[in-house]
């Protein structure tokens, strides 16, 4: 159960993991997510959108950045080993439907979760402009996978490495100027969610993002995950994670995230030494 | 005054040298002092998670069990909710025939060694207890609990246990979803019955609240564990992660998977909050995650754990029941300086266990009764760092029978906090219902059941538990799960 069947590294960061999960390939749509746990009595539960999967081979693909003690550890898994455990498809899926144009924005991994809901958007029957960001070239991901399914394809990065030098809110802005959008897409870091909502709010139009909040369970049960949402308090686990980002409390999400600042600074230092990886390189 | 162990036994030898091998009358029995719970002491627990409670010396629980008058008309019985044969499992205890005692009590119910800790005895099985009624004290009475746990532990330790026998295979499938209390005791007595049983868990370990939700301190993990495997030695599959709602619908189990009947025992979903002025600020969490991350996730071992858990010096716990004091526990012993169960009414409102409360004052938490949050302030970072309280004063009994509590305008005060727990309380998971036509809730979402047989309005699935209950005890949800595969047993036999 749970076998990888292939591994790819994507960018420095960046991996890129077809899993056998024959049950979740065909429950998930696009949005979904999973939780895996490492199988130790002291590891972590990560929820982690689910970026493909397929129901002829019984696999979903996981893309993910090696950001934390965890991640870096599943990072070192290989083909042929297994994870211990595998819970999804968790949250509500997307609301796809036929739009008429749409506009999906993907920042940094958020290009990840963003491929399946492209695809989607796409079989609905609607125009799917996609932009995709990050901050310099070598973080930039599944290009090529975007350029095959979407209408057009705009890239952008801070730094100007590799696309147009921009954030991904001003080829957004200028879009919104010239013809007429009906559904904003977006899931990256929250700021970056938090201005694409911000742009779009000014034409009025509606846009989904996906927010990543803490989350043990993912279930519902425990209630780490809540994010305020039209002045209401909502479960991003299950109510979630995708809600209307113009309605989002995004300052309150800001401050969430950062409960765990200090002691997640300590992890992510204590383990590199752990597995001698120098910092800065995986 | 922490009396340890060794003196609690000594005394305990005295009383048996005086009584045993002598004809004892009712008066003689009554005399007998209530044997005392040998406990951790209380300075040096609240610095290690574990067990709290000891159990019982052999000593200890052979003087307890010659308090037993062996009524004619048990009257404890009728106050188990599973119906153990009391009075014959201590009858045996006070003859040292602990192995007789404990096969007598897993007649009746499969998890003795949880339930010796984690009952409320003192409403249940201890309530009518003639001992208690005669002495005009239910703290007086029998303390059946805690010579169960004697029992079941030592019927554990010396590997003494009676694997329940299973029927010749039925042939007929059975869904358990959930693995928690309700869930276990369902699914012993269906596999009992010969009936392939499936138990669907959504967490990366088994077991339910008793795992995620009871600190170990209360109920050590490997007696969870071992209950577990009981099941397992039986024949039971326990599928962890997955969620049925999710990964399959409860319909797809029975059309697609060919199961014939599906007990949900899925438990008290979603905790509630205030809704209050500041809930989301940093350093506000529910019971449920807090003891999530320390129980489940291990975080109270911050060297080992990688899921971390907050920082706290001065903890406010929202909340008066056993949730609340397990919280408020494990806060302490994670090194909070300061603790305090904020609660609207006043001790004898609240609806923990006078033990676990009395645990509580031990270890030092402070109790700041008649007060009520009115809401949550932070600093410029958004953290914690205050509680507006407000003043109570109880007034008329509301639908709950307790007296409200009245808020006492002007009263208001900012307490000095940088942690909150909301321990209120949950609503329940909407994920099954959500995705089951023509399941009928309640409107608290709770599943609406035959109440004989725990059927819901869709033919072949129960429920029992928290599910079907609100917020209730272990041992209530373990009698759902063992009424429901009652049912579910007949109605599996004429299909």
């Amino acid at each position: 159960m749970n076998t990888i069947l292939s591994k790819e590294q994507l960018s420095a960061e960046v991996f890129r993991m077809e899993i056998e999960a024959p049950e979740i390939a065909q429950a998930r749509k696009p949005g979904q997510f999973i939780i895996l746990q490492m199988g130790g009595d002291f590891d972590e539960r990560i929820p982690l959108t689910i970026a493909d999967a397929s129901v002829e081979r019984g696999s979903i693909t996981l893309i993910f950045q090696a950001v934390g003690e965890s991640t870096h550890r599943l990072a070192l898994l290989e083909v042929g080993d297994s994870i211990a455990n595998l819970l999804g498809p968790l949250g509500t899926p997307t609301d796809i439907r036929h739009y008429g144009k749409v506009v999906c924005i993907g920042g940094g991994i958020g290009v990840a979760p963003l491929y399946p809901i492209v695809e989607g958007m796409k079989k609905a029957g609607n125009d799917v402009t996609v932009i995709i960001g990050a901050r310099t070239k070598d973080l930039l991901i599944l290009e090529e996978d975007m350029r095959a399914i979407a209408d057009r394809l705009i890239v952008v990065t801070d730094d100007g490495s590799y696309g147009r030098k921009a954030l991904v809110t001003e080829p957004l802005k200028e879009l919104c100027e010239s013809e007429k959008i009906d559904c904003v897409v977006a899931i990256g870091p929250p700021v970056m969610m938090k201005f694409v909502a911000r742009t779009t709010a000014e034409y009025n139009i509606h846009t989904i993002v996906s927010l990543n909040s803490i989350m043990i369970d993912g279930t519902g049960m425990c209630g780490g995950c809540r994010v305020i949402v039209d002045g209401k308090t909502k479960f991003a686990c299950v109510h979630g994670p995708e809600f209307d980002g113009h309605l989002v409390d995004w300052d309150n999400l800001l401050l969430r995230l950062s409960t765990y600042h200090d002691t997640e600074d300590e992890a992510h230092h204590r383990c590199h030494i752990g597995l001698h990886i120098k910092e800065g390189e995986a | 005054m922490h009396e340890t162990r060794e003196a609690l036994d000594a005394q305990a030898q005295e009383i048996l040298k005086e009584n045993e091998g002598r004809e004892l009358k009712a008066k003689d029995r009554i005399q007998i002092p209530v044997q005392s719970m040998p406990s951790q002491d209380p300075v040096v627990r609240i610095t290690n998670m574990h067990e709290v409670a000891l159990g019982y010396t052999e000593a200890q629980v052979r003087a307890e069990a010659l308090r037993c008058l062996q009524c004619k008309n048990k009257p404890c019985i009728s106050g188990c909710p599973v119906g153990i044969d009391i009075p014959a499992f201590i009858a045996k205890t006070a003859e040292g025939k602990f192995a007789e005692a404990a096969a007598i009590i897993k007649e009746s119910s499969l998890l003795p060694s949880i339930c010796g800790r984690v009952c409320p005895q003192e409403s249940q099985c201890q309530l009518p207890c003639t001992v208690g009624k005669s002495l005009k004290d239910v703290d007086c009475s029998v303390s059946i609990g805690r010579i169960e746990r004697f029992v079941a532990d030592w019927a554990r330790e010396n590997n003494q246990e009676v694997i329940p026998t299973v029927a010749p295979e039925t042939g007929k499938r059975v869904a358990v979803v959930g693995s928690g209390p309700a869930g276990i005791s369902a699914a012993a007595d269906l596999r009992r019955a010969g009936h392939q049983v499936v138990m669907f868990e959504a967490l990366h370990k088994a077991g339910g609240v008793l795992v995620y939700g009871i600190p170990e301190f209360r109920l050590p993990k490997t007696i969870v564990e071992h209950e577990l495997k009981t099941l397992l030695d039986m024949g039971v599959e326990i599928r962890r992660n997955f969620l049925v709602g999710k990964t399959r619908t409860l319909k797809e189990l029975m059309e697609k998977d060919g199961f014939d009947a599906v007990f949900v025992g899925s438990g008290a979903g979603l905790p509630r909050f205030l809704n209050i002025e500041g809930e989301n600020y940093v350093g506000v969490f529910s019971a449920n995650e807090y003891l999530t991350r320390s129980n489940l996730m291990k975080a109270y071992d911050r060297d080992h754990s990688r899921t971390p858990i907050y920082n706290s010096h001065r903890v406010a716990v929202f909340g008066g029941g056993n949730v609340a004091m397990d919280a408020a526990r494990t806060a302490k012993r994670l090194g909070a300086e300061e603790v305090t169960i904020v609660y609207r009414r006043t001790e004898a409102e609240m609806p923990a266990r006078k033990e676990e409360v009395g645990h509580a004052k031990e270890e030092g938490i402070n109790f700041l009764l008649l007060h009520a949050p009115l809401a949550i302030v932070a600093d410029e970072k958004g953290r914690v760092n205050g509680v507006k309280l407000i003043t109570c004063e109880l007034g008329e009994p509301d639908a709950s029978g307790r007296r409200r509590p009245v808020e006492i305008p002007g009263s208001e005060k900012i307490y000095d906090f940088d942690t909150v727990i909301v321990a209120i309380g949950n609503d329940s998971n909407p994920l099954i219902h959500a995705t089951t036509e023509g399941l009928e809730v309640n409107k608290w979402g709770n599943f609406i059941v035959n109440e004989e047989t725990l059927e819901t309005s869709i033919k072949g699935v129960y429920a029992g538990g928290d599910i079907v209950l609100g917020a209730a005890t272990v041992i209530l949800a373990m009698g759902q799960g063992r009424k429901a595969a009652k049912a579910m047993n007949e109605y599996l036999a004429t299909l």
